[in-house]
């Protein structure tokens, strides 16, 4: 699958959607916060909305060129999508809103046939129901059922997870990989949570205010993001300004406020940096034995947030430094507020933005 | 009741609901436009569809009966053109009963029209319909219950109309006496109970209207 999105510029309420990338991923997130231009962009590829300025190429078939005047209507696209309010048309049956996209005469023209994709999504005891009778969980089952069962080329999603409950976003995660696995349909999917990112995308496109921020594979962009903005919204933990005060043999020593650390050099000669660390890659230990980590900083434990299994720990260490540790090694550790610990970080953990 | 008065009764039902049909598609049309977004000269089409609900009917009458005349701009083309005749027969009742009504039924439809959340319809158009297919399986059941409204309405209109039929129709029994008008010229002759008759008549017409308006709103619901 190839997803061409040339010269697009959409003037917004407050900015304007602007973009220049090529998608290629099975499953390509469009991860940004609330209002950044996400939605708009789903409806420009589905034909829903008219920018001036937009080149849209899905595979070898042209969508829309504004150069040329030449658009082809939303109904003619092939594009499935899924919006945030799911759309189940309130009028009809279930069975009813799953047949509405179905071409007429039979399985020759789909990619999917009904049994299949009822089966995969299960939701043949559903059939029979009016569409207000079905719970959250239910509805998003059925409407993913039936932009399948339109055989879409692409299938756009909106949000897919966001109005769902944790158990119950663990429910339909499963469902969704199914359908990218079992149909083998490229999916666009506008996310704000970054474990609905990772759970579902391959490449990730970063949108802040209408702009690219960063494209790429998913790991790739959290674990090294380009810029402060991308890290922040990609749920690092510690981003801190620091200054570049040594660099030799590919290794920099960064200083932060009091603290000193070692990371690996930039590619580039800047020396104020952001530095960014995720609570992941702390390591937090009691005695000061030795060990291979370069990092080692004396920190006071401020305060203590379980997150479910893990227990988010904030430390000061010369700077705010964040650790995720799981609740056993919590209590293993013995770890109290107020207590002193040593925060041990790898020197590859450590990422420097350029600022 | 007489055979003439049954007459009556059943000719001023019978245009009144053939009025409701024939400004069905053009009033439907019309709402949708309206409830759509700007377009050129749309605040004039807006004004001119709801003139006949705001002007005196006999004035909206006088209009039409300059308009169609055999001297009008309209009335005089029919009759020289066509050798076809409205004014004082009763496709001149059909006209007064259609403009006089549909203003109403525009009115509701376009509120219904714009109630319909635009989501659905873009979805039903990813789903491969095209602008009709969504218009009818779409837009319209969703708004059914404020087109039938609209219609109900705009039926009870054309039963009660008065001021714009007796302008363009005159009042000819057997030939354009709607039960309005018959109700008038009884009382004016001291037929009372005539009158009476058929005021018993209205009654029962508006209720069953009334009634099956309530009954089909009722039955959308539990659809839903």
């Amino acid at each position: 699958m190839s997803l061409l999105l040339k010269n697009i510029s959409l003037p917004l309420e407050s900015f304007a959607l602007g973009m220049d990338v090529e998608v290629r991923g099975r499953v390509t997130a469009v991860f940004g916060p609330s209002g950044a231009g996400k939605t708009s962009l789903l409806d420009l590829i589905a034909g829903l909305r008219r920018a001036p300025s937009a080149f849209i190429q899905l595979d070898d078939r042209v969508l829309t060129d504004t150069a040329k005047h030449f658009s082809v209507p939303t109904h003619q696209r092939g594009i499935g999508y899924v919006p945030q309010d799911l759309a189940l048309f309130p009028h009809l049956s279930v069975r009813q809103n799953l047949l509405y996209g179905c071409k007429p005469g039979g399985a020759a023209g789909r990619l999917f046939s009904f049994d299949h994709v009822i089966e995969i999504l299960e939701i043949q005891p559903l059939t029979s129901r009016g569409v207000t009778e079905l719970s959250g969980g239910e509805k998003q089952r059925v409407a993913l059922a039936r932009a399948l069962l339109a055989s879409p080329r692409l299938l756009l999603l909106d949000e897919p997870l966001a109005s769902l409950d944790a158990p119950l976003k663990a429910k339909i995660i499963p469902y969704l990989t199914r359908i990218r696995d079992e149909f083998r349909i490229p999916m666009l999917c506008v996310t704000h949570d970054r474990s609905e990112a990772l759970a579902l995308a391959d490449e990730i496109i970063v949108l802040v205010n209408g702009q690219v921020l960063q494209t790429g594979p998913v790991l790739d962009v959290f674990n090294r993001p380009a810029s402060a903005d991308v890290a922040a919204i990609a749920g690092v933990e510690t981003l801190q300004a620091g200054v570049i005060t040594d660099s030799h043999e590919g290794l920099a020593t960064v200083k932060i406020h009091g603290a000193t650390l070692t990371a690996l050099a930039p590619a580039t000669g800047t020396r104020e940096v952001f530095v960014c660390i995720r609570g992941e890659d702390v390591i937090l230990q009691r005695d000061a034995a030795a060990s291979s980590v370069r990092n080692r900083l004396p920190a006071r434990i401020m305060a203590l947030r379980p997150e479910g299994a893990l227990v988010r720990v904030e430390l000061d260490a010369g700077f705010p430094l964040f650790a995720l540790v799981t609740r056993p090694a919590c209590a293993e550790l013995a770890l109290r507020e107020g207590e002193p610990v040593t925060a041990l970080i790898k020197t590859p953990a450590i990422h420097l933005v350029p600022r | 009741m007489t055979l003439g008065e049954w007459q009556i009764v059943w000719f001023t039902a019978w245009v009144s609901a053939l009025s409701t049909l024939v400004i069905l598609p053009f009033g439907l049309a019309l709402a949708w436009a309206l409830a759509w977004r700007d377009w050129p000269g749309k605040s004039i089409v807006e004004t001119l569809v709801s003139l006949p609900l705001v002007m005196p009917p006999v004035a909206t009458g006088l209009i039409l009966l300059k308009l169609f005349g055999r001297r009008g701009a309209i009335g005089g083309f029919l009759h020289d053109r066509l050798n076809f005749d409205v004014i004082f027969t009763w496709r001149a009742v059909l006209l007064a009963l259609s403009v006089m009504s549909l203003p109403l039924l525009v009115r509701s439809a376009r509120v219904a029209f714009e109630e319909v959340n635009p989501r659905l319809e873009q979805i039903a158009r990813t789903l491969g319909s095209g602008g009709w297919r969504v218009f009818f399986t779409i837009t319209v059941p969703l708004a059914a219950r404020g087109i039938v409204a609209g219609m109900i309405l705009a039926f009870a209109r054309a039963l009660g109309e008065f001021g714009a039929t007796i302008m363009v129709a005159g009042n000819i029994p057997g030939k354009t006496s709607t039960l309005s008008l018959t109700i008038f010229q009884d009382v004016q002759i001291g037929q009372d109970s005539s009158a009476f008759r058929l005021l018993g008549v209205s009654v029962v017409l508006a209720f069953a209207a009334v009634w099956f308006s309530e009954f089909l709103l009722r039955r959308k619901r539990k659809t839903r």
